[in-house]
């Protein structure tokens, strides 16, 4: 069952597109990362779920949440979705808690909101924060938010994006503001947990292979668009568009020590002036004529789907 | 910390003024006019043999009561005003801000005096004008405040979670906005008594026999020419003295919350 699909979305700030077209859905339960450089339009495509665009934002075609449309939902349908249906995780915790309330606060607000008594909120506050590998908790739900450290932090932003049990969680690089040693810890809690509530998820991230442990299907993103979308075990076998293949180029580790690392020539591009045609042709190392002037569709390839000219369709030789 | 102690102590005297006054405030003793400092009369009595002590102790409750009121006023109706204005933003937003330039633009003492010789002296004129002169000084300082704090990812955060607009404001916003509401307030207790003592002096607030401090310092005026200027001076040094207390406290606020400086 779908979840979660985007219609051939588009939104415009004022006349300029941030997001050109993006089809996309996500199933019941499952996760999908959302990958690409910074600009390309991750957020804002997360974004467009919670209808968080910017003022001057214009967005056409169509966000289905299960079978309503977002764009049609009135002020309390909204956050009704918000505070019952959706739940995000966002990159700095730090910046995403009020710093005045306590823990505690944080974790029962939405379940007071929703007409629980406040000691079965507390209690069940209580039971959230063990979920998710707090220790101390009875502690914990008294300090503040600056007594706790960035990862300790997350996880509780983590254990409040669970407390309604939502059908669909969206993580904007839940982990970019941490340190790496608790990153792996924070994003294994998060998949687990959310398995056990079976939530669906869309993860974004800027980290191709961190995307690709955790999540089932990578979408990869570019100036707006959706390139290339792919099940996440065969990200390396079968990642066929030329910028995924760029990007996985472009890892550490995969030149010997010493080497300069490979980059992705020329620098990232807005959705507002990527060229009519492919919107990677500007950097693309194989671009043909065809590729500058007409736009390539997103079509199924090996086991995924990819927009590219250069990609032999219908035929199962190799390129 | 000795702005603080001076604080309260003023506090309780007004508070406390019906019951410990040595004399009666009002009571006229024409044979003990202009009497010298001495243990009966510790600060002297004026042109018409009222003790001095009674009567700044009395007139303490009108002149602190005043302001109090002013900030309070002023306090409540320009945060109201800034918040929904840096919440709502867009066109609401401009037409506060520009209707809060226009207000401020207008000497809030003018507007005072000229309510005042409309509605008549007394006390509540002079203070509901003066109110309404407050409320552009603090919105403006509030909405500059709540501008930043609703912008801060918190909020969106908050609203991510289906949060309402009411929720928000009244339990998030309001709440980190407060220690500056505090700053502002203790800072425009200090304007708002001096603009009330001088118009007490011109006349057009609380009237004789009442002791309000502005007034008693115009009441004795015509004793300094005989030579007696110990109740305007008095006066005076007691309003000084209250203003300078109050606004070191609101100064040491400020520091510790930030964000006072007008």
């Amino acid at each position: 069952m779908t979840m979660l699909e985007f219609d051939h979305l588009r939104v415009e700030i004022n006349g300029r597109p941030i997001l050109r077209d993006v089809t996309l859905s996500v199933a019941a339960g499952e996760a999908v990362g959302l990958v690409g450089e910074s600009g390309s339009g991750k957020s804002m495509t997360v974004k467009s779920v919670l209808r968080l665009l910017p003022p001057g934002a214009r967005a056409t075609g169509t966000v289905r949440f299960g079978d309503t449309d977002v764009h049609t939902l009135d002020g309390a349908g909204l956050r009704r979705m918000r505070s019952q249906d959706v739940a995000m995780v966002f990159q700095d915790p730090r910046a995403t808690v009020n710093p005045v309330r306590t823990i505690g606060d944080f974790l029962t607000e939405v379940l007071r909101d929703q007409g629980v008594s406040r000691s079965d909120a507390r209690t069940r506050a209580a039971g959230l924060l063990a979920d998710v590998g707090v220790d101390h908790v009875a502690r914990r739900l008294r300090q503040r938010p600056h007594e706790l450290s960035g990862g300790l932090l997350q996880r509780v932003v983590i254990a409040a994006a669970l407390a309604t049990s939502p059908k669909l969680i969206l993580a904007d690089e839940p982990t970019t503001a941490l340190d790496v040693t608790t990153q792996e810890e924070v994003v294994a809690i998060l998949n687990e947990r959310r398995r056990e509530h079976g939530s669906a998820l869309l993860f974004i991230s800027h980290d191709l292979e961190l995307a690709a442990a955790v999540c089932d299907r990578i979408a990869v993103m570019y100036a707006g668009e959706i390139v290339e979308i792919l099940p996440a075990d065969r990200l390396h076998e079968d990642a066929r568009h030329p910028y995924t293949q760029a990007l996985l180029r472009s890892r550490p580790g995969t030149v010997a020590p010493g080497e300069r690392l490979a980059t992705v020539p020329g620098s990232p591009q807005s959705a507002f002036d990527a060229p009519a045609g492919c919107v990677f042709a500007d950097r693309c190392p194989q671009a043909a004529g065809l590729c500058r002037d007409v736009r390539p569709a997103l079509l199924p390839i090996d086991s995924g789907l990819a927009a590219c000219h250069l990609l032999p369709r219908e035929t199962p030789s190799v390129a | 910390m000795a702005a603080a102690v001076v604080c309260v102590l003023v506090v309780l005297l007004a508070l406390l003024a019906p019951w410990i006054t040595p004399h009666d405030p009002t009571a006229v003793d024409p044979l003990n006019a202009y009497a010298p400092f001495t243990g009966d009369h510790p600060l002297g009595t004026d042109d018409l043999g009222r003790d001095l002590l009674s009567r700044l102790m009395a007139g303490a409750r009108t002149s602190l009561a005043g302001p109090l009121i002013v900030v309070l006023a002023a306090g409540t109706a320009g945060t109201a005003l800034a918040v929904t204005a840096a919440w709502f933003g867009g066109w609401f937003d401009a037409a506060v801000s520009r209707l809060l330039d226009i207000l401020f633009a207008f000497p809030g003492l003018v507007l005072a005096i000229t309510v005042a010789a409309i509605f008549g002296a007394g006390f509540t004129a002079p203070v509901v004008a003066l109110s309404l002169a407050f409320v552009p000084m603090i919105a403006r300082v509030m909405r500059a405040a709540a501008l930043r704090e609703r912008n801060l990812p918190y909020i969106e955060a908050l609203r991510v979670q289906g949060f309402s607009g009411w929720h928000i404001c009244l339990r998030h916003l309001l709440p980190n906005l407060a220690p500056l509401l505090v700053v502002q307030a203790a800072i425009g207790f200090g304007y708002a008594m001096i603009d009330l003592a001088s118009i007490s002096f011109l006349g057009l607030g609380l009237q004789p026999p009442a002791s309000d401090w502005g007034l008693m310092i115009a009441n004795g005026q015509p004793s300094i020419l005989a030579g007696f200027p110990q109740q305007s001076i008095e006066a005076a040094v007691a309003v000084v003295i209250t203003v300078v207390a109050f606004t070191v406290v609101a100064e040491r606020l400020a520091e510790r919350f930030g964000g006072g400086v007008r």
